[in-house]
């Protein structure tokens, strides 16, 4: 609070162009303030990255700009400082840093034990929740790191407490060297900062997974709402420092460019407009990344080259790793291109040093010099809302500037002074006098021949006697000569000369073995700027993004087309059964006709004589394109969705395509008796994760039952339920609450929004359809029993093992099934698994689907509804049904997809084979009449694959070859996600 | 195109006689046995399509065509519009030494210890197994049982799945020792980005093997005083007399472990894994080292490379004229019962169909060292083989009849199909 008074004051006092400090005492001496101008005179001056003064004056007096222009009149108590051939640019900006304000560490030795209860009181129930952290309360100026970003041109950084999920406020500084708290604090209350991860200090297991946590932010904006609207008798103080920090700027940690929607679509939701940190990613999906209209802060941690010099490293870098390698650098340019407003963050960098070298890659890769210069100075002041006080040379802002030797971005500049606050930071001196030329140094009674080069600041020497060149150290520094060599005869000598003006000869002081001598140089030559050939190496080649952004990506995303299927032996899914001979056209789409010698038309021809034209395959359970697969956290979970966590990039979607799967049900996993809501995905490989998700989708939700829920086979046994006793109990309670939560809905009284009470009530409300992970006969009959007492059905039992054993009762229920095909013996409640199950539970009246669960498994399913031929004898028509038209019920998308019908979406295989031979390949994957798979194309792509790997490895060879840094080989791998996947 | 009417199945399914324990062993093959019509698939790349098999004592008598004038012998069986195949063999599995996966007192699979090759997975295994009944409708008859883990993991030896005990089961003891090669890479821990890097102690951990190797060959030199099992176990591998089974997938890591074992004199190596064999066919052909490949059912390792590389990998190192075999060493072991459907896979990736066969059958007896009695259909070898309905490679048609281990019928019932029975039943009579 007292910071904050503070700043009020300061804010009154800067209009008045009195110093704060004037009403402190003073006891170290007599009151002596210093109210002189100061100028900076024949400068070339950027008031900002647009508006450019050739040679002006900076004028500039308590710690404030007075005036940039090109003709100032000085008043007499102005000191002026020449800036003659200098160039002065506004300080540079960090928007989102952690200065002076220490990142947490993560404290090892956890407990076996999970925590599951939150460990403060008069707070959020959730740990990671700690919108009340006040950066400004933990700040602490950091001497060292300030010079750091004082010598990369920083001058003004917004730093805050960088742990949790609601992280609290910032804190906006100078780097005032000279001053105190009381100068360099401009704003004590900055933004207020979010992001997707969880504090390293709490131990909170909610949320265990990044759907868990934007369920999280989500319920926790609700409950913010519903406190302010005084309906929350106790105090908490994480919601009202929430709501008090409202107004701010709102600052949220992605991170990577699908974090970037993830976190828009949040803001979206409660009418907040996120200014995002991205994670230099977003080239790959930058027409998804404009549409949020989120303001970025992008890193600049390009990566180096990787080390490929043994070629055995290269199997496991992936051509999407070096792809963003080759990239990344041209990310700035990308988002700068497409009019997306960005500010540069040092943030993620390992060394502060590296930032210019960085921002000259952005550079070289495109990014307009003003655009990198906005990024660094107006944008973030912009972003902050401080537009009128830092980030340009106004009237009236902070002098905060940088002098260099010329243009800020080429190699040579250097960044000699750095003022904040109208003081001075010398970064390095500026020789006055340019002594490069040819000279002749006689001492000692021998003449040597000196040739100075290189730049004037940084004037480099050569020495030779004779012809020969001697081996020498020169040094001109502070307009002072140091050299030093041995001659031919070994004698050493050293050399010492103040040169104070450009005068062709110098003298000085030279001491030989024969003791201290003066000595003379006389210019004999000029130096001769030779007009260095254009060093400027060609620019590295850019290799084209594609969709997704690995080796199997599209360079441009394939486009419906209107498809004559000719002469396919057509598995329908449908009563018609098999039809050979019979064509089918794609049109728009859809499946348009069906049946014999249809004309073409327009339509592109298939010759498929002697091939099976199908429907896709359609998967009920599939942990495949996911980011996050439990939220274990709690063991109801009904708040979260899978469509927050699609990850349109797997390859799997590909490996999917490739065995003539269309469709599947992405599920949550059965780490907790109630799980969470499904994404359901067509797989067109190349769109984003909104674009997969079904259109007007089907509602769906993880229910799970036995070992997992019951955490058999995990170390923690402290979570409610551990035995199938308790999972009951779970559920009754759960669908009690939510009816009573519908109730108070309905009558009209104000209810507290619950997510989770929400998602339950629609099951009661028959809206939301369940797909239960289950076992054994007792847990499987009980659900069925629980649901009928609330009077609702469960949709489907998924995997439903022991279903064989009371198929039944499940026909009676009405339950739909869908199994593994002969998985078995893994656990314990899995010995009874029997391969015949899906063709008993099909004899008993339960529409039967064969399920993968499974990354591997999802690419062969054509074969796992093959084994119900030999388990259980069942027909192949019926055995075929069991991928395609069955799933489609069980998903309540048979009217749309899973056969061949006329009005139906064109998502169909063309195989080479009867489509549950062993033998059979798919050779063309159709997704609403778009080849999403083709296994002409893929054999294209695997060539352009080998030339692309080959051309990277030779551009990070050559960079290697040059000297630059290079990583160890390392290579991304996606876990495996199953149903157990924490 | 095949299909089944269910009834026709109930009808065979209830002429059976129910039991629910584990299937009793049959006994030694008390009359010889004439399988006549049937098309016989021999295993070693031949195909008979109206043949003739014999046998008696437990050894085949007769391999032939049924055209051939010969006395039919003993019980006849009509093979018309039937296929008869050699029983399949999985080798580097743990059948037996795991019932339940999650379940660790039901687990004999991996000891302690990093170089164990004195611990033998023989008196372990479980011939009453549940799992390993399950083997068999499917044509699955042999199994090296093998220990897992460590660098050096133990001993295997190769059993026959129809026994009353391990000592009964044995077909050839202590037949080899598994050494787990490491990668020259690793995957990041916990916590840090998902993902493969370097990893520092490869050469490490090589020296480490090295000098087991060479500290085991000196000692078998001398008559030591002082025994020591695991120098003293790995004595057959310099004799000759067992075989070194390598476990690599990498490139670099193939050419190093065999490179080593081969300087130390190690007589007999396999290669099993070889995810990377195919990169390096001429330095295998050379060295004269046979490949027990990874199973089909596999994804790609990385993002990069074909997607159908596992399911073609097999037939790569047949065509550049390799010995190989599948296992799946690396899968669960109620998987093993797929393995004519790993081959079958293969031979959709454009291998000849007999070719394929081979490499669950003759290519594994040669490489596990039991082709003088298994892998093929040959007179004077072990009557182990099984009648199919139809293909066996495929699932839809591998539907066994009977099936034989040294000539000795063996139940197909299992523990699920006792199940299965059960309920159908159950429904039938509701």
């Amino acid at each position: 609070m007292k910071q904050r008074l503070l700043f009020l004051i300061l804010l009154m006092a800067s209009s008045s162009l009195l110093k704060a400090q004037d009403y402190f005492p003073e006891s170290k001496g007599v009151k002596s303030n210093n109210h002189n101008y100061t100028a900076f005179t024949n400068a070339k001056i950027y008031i900002t990255p647009t508006t450019i003064i050739e040679s002006g004056t900076l004028l500039i007096k308590d710690g404030k700009v007075v005036t940039a222009a090109a003709q100032v009149t000085l008043p007499k108590n102005t000191v002026i400082i020449n800036a003659e051939n200098k160039t002065i640019y506004p300080s540079f900006i960090d928007v989102y840093s952690d200065f002076g304000v220490t990142t947490p560490k993560r404290t090892g030795g956890r407990g076996r034990s999970a925590q599951y209860d939150a460990t403060r009181d008069g707070f959020y129930w959730n740990d990671h929740i700690m919108p009340e952290t006040d950066a400004v309360d933990v700040f602490e100026y950091d001497s060292k790191k300030a010079k750091e970003l004082l010598e990369a041109g920083f001058g003004t950084v917004n730093t805050h407490l960088q742990d949790g999920i609601a992280r609290g406020t910032g804190v906006l500084v100078t780097l005032n060297e000279n001053g105190t708290n009381a100068d360099r604090i401009l704003n004590d209350r900055s933004a207020q900062y979010f992001s997707f991860t969880k504090s390293v200090i709490k131990t909170q297991s909610y949320p265990s997974s990044l759907m868990g946590t934007t369920a999280l932010l989500r319920q926790f904006y609700h409950d913010a709402d519903w406190y302010a609207k005084g309906n929350i008798d106790i105090t908490d103080r994480s919601l009202e420092a929430l709501n008090n920090n409202k107004a701010l700027v709102q600052i949220f940690d992605a991170s990577s460019k699908s974090n970037v929607l993830r976190a828009d679509k949040i803001g979206d939701a409660f009418g907040i407009q996120y200014t995002i940190l991205g994670g230099g990613d977003e080239y790959e999906m930058v027409s998804a990344i404009k549409a949020t209209n989120a303001k970025l802060i992008l890193p600049l941690n390009f990566p180096d080259a990787y080390d490929v010099s043994d070629p055995f490293s290269e199997t496991f870098i992936s051509l999407s790793d070096m792809r963003h390698w080759n990239q990344a650098p041209a990310n700035p340019k990308i988002l700068a291109d497409n009019g997306i407003i960005f500010s540069f963050t040092l943030n993620s960098l390992k060394q502060t040093k590296e930032f210019k070298e960085k921002l000259t890659e952005a550079i070289e890769r495109g990014l307009s010099k003003t655009r990198a210069l906005e990024a660094l100075t107006t944008v973030p002041a912009q972003i902050l809302g401080q537009s009128n006080r830092i980030g340009a040379l106004q009237k009236g802002m902070e002098a905060n500037f940088i002098i260099t030797s010329g243009d800020y971005f080429d190699k040579e500049t250097i960044l000699y002074e750095n003022w904040v606050q109208g003081k001075k930071n010398l970064i390095k001196t500026a020789n006055t006098n340019d002594i490069r030329g040819e000279y002749t140094i006689t001492a000692n009674s021998k003449v040597f021949n000196l040739s100075i080069k290189g730049s004037a600041d940084n004037p480099k020497a050569t020495i030779k006697q004779d012809s020969t060149t001697l081996d020498s150290k020169f040094k001109f520094e502070n307009n002072w000569l140091n050299m030093s060599f041995s001659d031919h005869s070994s004698e050493t000598y050293r050399f010492s000369s103040l040169i104070t003006s450009n005068t062709d000869v110098f003298t000085g002081k030279v001491v030989t073995i024969s003791g201290e001598d003066s000595f003379k140089a006389k210019k004999i030559a000029p130096f001769e700027n030779k007009e260095q050939k254009d060093k400027t190496e060609k620019p590295t080649e850019i290799v084209p993004v594609t969709y997704p952004n690995i080796g199997y990506g599209n360079l441009e995303l394939p486009k419906q087309e209107t498809i004559l299927f000719k002469n396919a032996t057509v598995w329908t899914s449908e009563d018609q059964g098999i039809l050979t001979h019979t064509d089918v056209l794609v049109k728009d789409g859809k499946i348009a006709k069906i049946g014999k010698d249809l004309s073409a038309g327009r339509a592109k021809v298939i010759d498929a004589t002697g091939k099976h034209l199908t429907a896709g395959i359609i998967d009920e359970h599939s942990h495949i394109a996911a980011l996050s697969i439990n939220e274990s956290g709690h063991n109801s979970s009904a708040e979260v969705t899978m469509e927050d966590v699609v990850d349109p990039d797997d390859i799997s979607i590909y490996y999917a395509l490739g065995g003539g799967v269309t469709s599947l049900q992405l599920l949550h996993g059965s780490a907790n008796p109630i799980g969470g809501r499904s994404a359901i995905l067509k797989l067109k490989w190349g769109e984003t994760a909104e674009n997969m998700i079904y259109d007007n989708s089907p509602k769906f939700i993880k229910f799970a039952l036995g070992e997992n829920v019951k955490q058999s086979n995990w170390g923690s046994t402290n979570r409610f339920p551990q035995t199938r006793m308790g999972v009951e109990q779970v559920f009754i309670n759960y669908f009690q609450r939510a009816k009573e939560y519908g109730e108070k809905k309905k009558s009209g009284t104000p209810y507290r929004y619950d997510e989770e009470m929400e998602t339950l009530l629609e099951i009661l409300n028959g809206e939301r359809f369940i797909s239960c992970h289950s076992y054994v006969q007792s847990e499987i009959n009980m659900l069925m029993k629980v649901a009928e007492k609330f009077d609702f059905k469960i949709n489907t039992f998924t995997h439903i093992l022991e279903g064989y054993k009371v198929a039944d009762k499940m026909a009676e229920h009405g339950v739909g099934a869908a199994t593994f095909s002969d998985w078995w013996a893994y656990k314990f409640e899995v010995n009874d698994a029997i391969p015949y199950n899906a063709a008993i539970m099909q004899q008993q009246g339960i529409t039967v689907a064969i399920n993968s669960d499974d990354q591997e498994m999802i690419r062969r399913l054509n074969q796992e509804a093959g084994k119900t031929v030999k388990y259980g004898g069942m027909t192949e028509l019926e055995a075929w049904k069991m991928v395609t038209i069955n799933p489609a019920k069980l998903l309540h998308l048979d009217e749309r997809v899973g056969s061949i019908k006329k009005g139906k979406d064109a998502d169909l295989v063309l195989w080479n084979d009867n489509p549950m031979s062993i033998y059979a390949k798919a050779e063309k994957t159709l997704i609403e009449g778009v080849v999403y798979f083709d296994s002409e194309k893929d054999k294209l792509q695997r060539e352009s694959i080998k030339k692309e790997r080959s051309k990277l490895i030779n551009l990070m060879l050559q960079e290697k070859s040059k000297g630059k840094k290079t990583q160890k080989p390392t290579g991304k791998r996606k876990e495996e996600m199953t149903c157990e996947s924490l | 195109m095949k299909t089944y009417k269910n009834i026709l199945v109930l009808v065979v399914l209830f002429s059976v006689a129910f039991s629910w324990a584990q299937q009793t062993p049959a006994s030694v093959q008390k009359e010889a046995i004439t399988i006549e019509g049937a098309t016989a698939h021999l295993g070693n790349g031949t195909i008979i399509e109206n043949s003739l098999i014999m046998f008696e004592e437990g050894a085949l008598t007769f391999v032939g065509d049924a055209k051939m004038k010969i006395a039919r012998k003993g019980k006849k069986i009509n093979g018309t519009g039937k296929h008869i195949y050699p029983g399949f063999i999985a080798p580097t599995k743990a059948l037996g030494l795991i019932e339940i996966n999650a379940v660790r007192a039901s687990k004999d699979e991996d000891e302690i210890g990093e170089f164990i090759p004195h611990v033998r997975s023989l008196i372990a295994y479980n011939a009453e197994s549940k799992v390993v009944e399950s083997m068999r409708p499917n044509g699955v008859l042999l199994a090296q049982i093998t220990p897992q883990g460590g660098d050096i993991s133990g001993t295997s030896s190769i059993v026959q799945l129809d026994a009353w005990n391990w000592e009964d089961a044995a077909v050839k003891v202590d037949d080899g020792i598994h050494l787990h090669w490491p990668s020259s890479y690793k995957f990041n821990r916990r916590g840090e980005d998902r993902g493969y890097k370097p990893n520092d102690t490869y050469q490490k951990t090589i020296a480490k093997i090295t000098s087991f190797l060479q500290d085991s060959k000196a000692y078998g030199e001398t008559v030591s005083k002082e025994e020591n099992s695991p120098f003293k176990a790995m004595q057959g591998l310099y004799s000759g007399s067992q075989k070194l089974y390598i476990y690599a997938d990498g490139e670099k890591e193939i050419i190093d472990a065999i490179t080593l074992a081969e300087n130390e004199g190690i007589k007999s190596i396999v290669l099993v894994g070889g995810y990377e064999a195919y990169k390096i066919t001429d330095f295998l052909k050379q060295h004269n080292i046979p490949v027990l490949v990874q199973a089909t059912h596999n994804r790609p390792k990385f993002e990069d490379e074909d997607y159908d590389l596992p399911y073609k990998l097999p037939k790569l190192l047949t065509d550049a004229g390799l010995l190989v075999g599948i296992q799946n060493a690396e899968s669960e072991n109620f998987q093993t019962r797929n393995l004519p459907f790993y081959a079958g896979q293969v031979a959709g990736q454009g291998l000849d169909k007999e070719r394929a066969l081979s490499l669950i059958t003759r290519n594994t007896a040669k490489i596990l060292g039991i082709d003088n009695m298994y892998g093929t259909l040959e007179v004077g070898k072990s009557a182990t083989l099984f009648i199919s309905e139809g293909d066996a490679l495929d699932m839809r048609t591998n539907q066994l009849i009977n099936a034989f281990i040294d000539g000795r019928e063996i139940s197909l019932e299992t523990h699920q199909t006792e199940l299965w029975k059960r309920y159908m039943n159950k429904y039938e009579n509701e």
